[in-house]
């Protein structure tokens, strides 16, 4: 048993903002991530970010990954790596590690007892940041090897560096399905097309004329009628919609291809916090059921905080804020002389605020607002 | 929000045109410029400070579209590998007597060798016409986006937005 | 397939090969790499076949959340190879069922 001020679950930008500002504040704080690198979702994007000089735009994710680390270790954080947490009661964590880059999770009765243990910790603060995951997609031949999330096609192209398949259907044109579209090509891959069921392409502009003077046709209004092949994708079938979803009669095409990524948006990861007994609101701006979190990122248990993609699907940048806003409010909570200059959380309000707008943004705000609202009646004062 | 781009994945002359951030004719035919082809309220500015001469300004919310004050662009090119959208690009109408030159980011193997000639294409990936690549530079600065420059006829300038990448 | 050179990521580092053992076929891995990753680099796209129709699956999220790419690793059935890191020696097999090993 461990007794710590704070616990975050998840080493992503949100996590380990949280834990800075945690320990800068005096707290002895510890991160359990349950994958072999901390950073999150930041080590795979090897693409220069989007925001303000405050959120590090222009820098490639994977080296803000590197840069948050390194000052998460310097103020005296503790991240612990391949350490799953799978319950949560009380203030009590129960985790489970395993050691070393060569320890496999449960692969031999002898490895589970040298390479692995158990513990408890105890948090006087929980921030969960487990960030989101991948929606999946039906369809015939859904289950066929060769059809991934595309997450998972870009954690095996920049990470492992490991090119999953040559000739790729990509399917779902939103800043997820662009942007992996590009690094698929940029890893030696061919991205057939990019197909999106609605009549826009719901990522950014410019990722889309990225794809586009490559070559890569960006099809709105088409859906993927089915994928096939002998024990694995090698051909997909595509097809335009109507208005109403219907599929067009006699528009299918079929694709050769080996590789069909699924890239229909991502939902908060909020099983753990669900197991912890926060309560959850679904909503669809923000990607799905979201933990309900008051403005100080406090959820409906008192002492447990959130922050980045689990408390609504958003950006990199976004997730930065509400790390910091967590990791200050969960300190200031356990007492007031580490509560701070009050002018830091106003700052990160206005940031989030102005990341929030324009109409790519602005829905979120109006979700978050609403979550806000119905937090005044459920959170704990 | 606009409409072709959104449908279509790259803006139209139309869209462009109306841009804050896309030169006139008139001082593309002076000269080197940008053309910055970010068209959306996107929350975005790595632009405003890449500009040593302060030629792009997206102020307050951050969501701004770039606006180009065109008289102050020298044509240095520095914006063009720190935008992390690859959206802008240095537009050169008096390369040469004839042959206007492009410079693009381009982010793949293998890069192209200066003197090679290139199949140029448009916004949408289809060759327009053949080009000479005149630069490629990789500097530090660039962190790792290399900016290739290639001399096209000049009626092409405003069309050519990359090359065919060769396959590996 | 390998991505030996990259763009941004540039070359393929050098690091320590492992060998493993898949279906009783001996290919080399790279020191710390999950698995999946060592099978994929080698073409193999079927993880198991499922129990009651004997479908074929592989990776799908490889995040180590949905479990569709289990193998027998060492004889334990049930491993998510897309979060295990191969280990020297290693036996993997395509799943078939619940946990029956072998192709």
């Amino acid at each position: 048993m461990r007794e710590v001020d704070l616990a975050v679950v998840g080493a992503g930008p949100a996590g380990l903002t949280a834990a800075i500002e945690g320990a800068k504040r005096g707290c002895s704080t510890v991160v359990l991530d349950m994958n072999p690198h901390p950073g999150g979702q930041l080590i795979k994007q090897i693409h220069k970010f989007f925001g303000s000089r405050e959120h590090r735009a222009g820098t490639r994710g994977i080296e803000i990954a590197d840069t948050l680390f390194h000052e998460a270790e310097s103020t005296g954080v503790e991240v612990m790596v391949r350490a799953e947490v799978y319950a949560i009661h009380d203030s009590t964590l129960e985790v489970a590690q395993t050691f070393g880059e060569d320890s496999p999770i449960l692969p031999s009765k002898e490895a589970t007892t040298s390479h692995s243990r158990s513990l408890s910790i105890v948090a006087r603060r929980i921030v969960l940041a487990m960030g989101g995951a991948e929606n999946a997609l039906n369809f015939p031949g859904w289950t066929l090897p060769g059809v991934m999330g595309a997450g998972a096609a870009q954690t095996m192209i920049n990470l492992w560096r490991v090119l999953p398949g040559e000739r790729i259907l990509m399917v779902g044109a939103g800043n997820v399905g662009l942007i992996v579209s590009y690094q698929l090509m940029q890893a030696g891959g061919e991205v057939v097309a990019v197909i999106e069921a609605t009549p826009r392409i719901g990522g950014y502009g410019v990722h889309a004329a990225k794809i586009s003077r490559a070559g890569v046709p960006i099809l709105t209004s088409h859906t993927i009628v089915g994928a096939s092949g002998e024990s694995r994708v090698e051909r997909a079938v595509i097809a335009k919609v109507d208005p109403s979803w219907r599929i067009v009669p006699g528009s299918e095409e079929e694709l050769e291809v080996d590789t069909i990524c699924i890239a229909v948006g991502l939902r908060p990861n909020a099983r753990l916090a669900s197991l912890a007994g926060c309560k959850l609101h679904y909503s669809p701006s923000l990607g799905g059921w979201v933990p309900i979190h008051n403005s100080r990122m406090e959820t409906t248990v008192p002492r447990i905080y959130i922050a980045g993609d689990l408390s609504g699907v958003e950006e990199a940048s976004t997730a930065l804020e509400e790390g910091r806003l967590a990791g200050i409010c969960a300190a200031a909570s356990l007492s007031k002389e580490r509560a701070g200059d009050p002018e830091e959380i106003k700052a990160i309000e206005q940031r989030l605020l102005s990341l929030r707008s324009g109409p790519f943004c602005q829905r979120r705000q109006d979700a978050k607002q609403e979550l806000i609202g119905i937090a005044e009646t459920q959170c704990p004062k | 929000m606009s409409q072709v781009i959104n449908s279509r994945g790259y803006p139209s002359q139309q869209e462009l045109r109306n841009a804050p951030g896309y030169p006139s004719q008139e001082r593309l035919e002076k000269g080197p410029v940008v053309a910055i082809e970010c068209i959306e309220e996107i929350p975005c500015n790595p632009c405003e400070q890449a500009c040593p001469q302060h030629a792009i300004t997206i102020g307050t919310p951050i969501t701004n579209c770039p606006h180009l004050d065109e008289d102050k662009c020298i044509g240095c090119g520095l914006c063009v590998s720190q935008c992390p959208g690859l959206a802008i690009f240095l537009i050169d109408l008096t390369h040469s007597q004839g042959s206007a030159s492009v410079a693009f980011p381009y982010e793949y193997l293998p890069l192209p060798k200066e003197g090679q000639t290139v199949c140029a294409v448009n916004r949408a990936g289809e060759p327009v016409c053949s080009g000479t690549v005149v630069r490629v530079q990789n500097p530090k600065r660039n962190d790792r986006t290399p900016v290739v420059t290639v001399a096209v006829p000049c009626k092409y300038a405003t069309q050519v937005r990359g090359i065919l990448r060769s396959r590996r | 397939m390998r991505v030996i050179h990259h763009p941004i990521l540039g070359d393929l580092p050098e690091v320590r090969q492992v060998k493993i053992w898949v279906d009783g076929k001996e290919i080399a891995a790279r020191k710390g790499e999950p698995i999946a990753a060592a099978i994929a680099a080698n073409g193999t796209k079927i993880h198991r076949y499922t129990t009651r129709r004997e479908e074929p699956r592989g990776v799908f999220c490889g995040i180590g959340q949905c479990t569709d790419c289990v193998m027998v690793v060492n004889g334990v059935p049930n491993v998510r190879t897309c979060i295990t890191p191969v280990t020297e020696g290693m036996t993997v097999e395509t799943q078939h069922g619940a946990g029956r090993g072998g192709r």
